[in-house]
């Protein structure tokens, strides 16, 4: 019997999520932070897919399409807003970037 | 053949998921999200997703990637130091990981029993053709409406990432 439960793609999407939320939570490096966020999205598009292949409907792929839109708009700022943190701090480690506590 | 192609890319992608999560310096980790991707593109595939398989590498593991990569290299970011964990971090976290992790897992295979298999060509609706048909009917205003978010966000990117000029 060849073929791959589905379920098992929505575990794979389910591990990617979970590593994407360790990285997001362990990592010091904003960039790398950022980072994870990408991969906690491409998770959930994987399982969107998944789901469209089950219900054989094609919307799934176009909330796919949107995430990657949004997904690009937001690294496109993200990273100028890293630019200008690093222009005014001089570091990119997030405990260093303290200011709004107290 | 199915089966073993998933279960290859599967481990490719969450080996570099891994990889990203543990590695110091960005740039390891750039790479290796570029690896997640490109792995996601094949399983994609498998599904029958063809258009999002292309969109998948010429957006993310293009555009996005080589702006991540370019502005580590701009930043010239370096490994990250070594900060003092704390424990509870390290004794409560990673059980509670796989706690949470098979917990799912159980309640995906309660929800959707394996007797549903995916095969390649089982479903080959993910065409160019029938996902710009629908998203120039069904989802033109959402279409629209990412067109003027992107273009918000190009304005804020270039606002935010200008010299301030006093």
């Amino acid at each position: 019997m060849t073929g791959v439960p589905l379920s098992w793609y929505l575990i794979l999407s389910a591990v990617l999520f979970s590593l994407g939320v360790a990285g997001f939570l362990i990592r010091r490096n904003i960039i790398t932070v950022f980072m994870s966020i990408e991969l906690m999205l491409n998770a959930v598009n994987l399982s969107f897919v998944a789901f469209s292949y089950q219900l054989r409907q094609v919307n799934g792929h176009l909330f796919t399409f949107f995430v990657m839109v949004v997904a690009a708009a937001e690294a496109a700022v993200g990273l100028a807003i890293i630019l200008a943190v690093f222009r005014n701090r001089g570091t990119l480690q997030i405990d260093e970037i303290d200011s709004m506590k107290n | 053949m199915d089966l073993v192609l998933f279960l290859t890319f599967a481990v490719v992608a969450v080996g570099c998921a891994i990889n990203l999560v543990l590695q110091r310096h960005p740039i390891s980790a750039a790479i290796s999200l570029i690896g997640v991707m490109a792995s996601l593109a094949v399983l994609y595939l498998l599904l029958g997703a063809e258009f999002i398989a292309a969109v998948q590498v010429i957006v993310y593991a293009g555009a996005i990637m080589v702006l991540f990569v370019f502005v580590i290299m701009l930043l010239n970011a370096e490994a990250e130091g070594k900060t003092g964990r704390s424990l509870v971090a390290r004794y409560v976290g990673l059980p509670s990981l796989f706690l949470f992790l098979s917990l799912l897992g159980f309640l995906i295979h309660a929800l959707y029993p394996s007797s549903e298999r995916t095969t390649f060509g089982g479903f080959t609706g993910g065409t160019a053709e029938n996902v710009g048909r629908l998203l120039f009917t069904d989802y033109l205003l959402p279409f629209e409406v990412t067109s003027i978010l992107i273009l918000v966000a190009i304005l804020g990117a270039v606002i935010l990432a200008r010299k301030e000029a006093d």
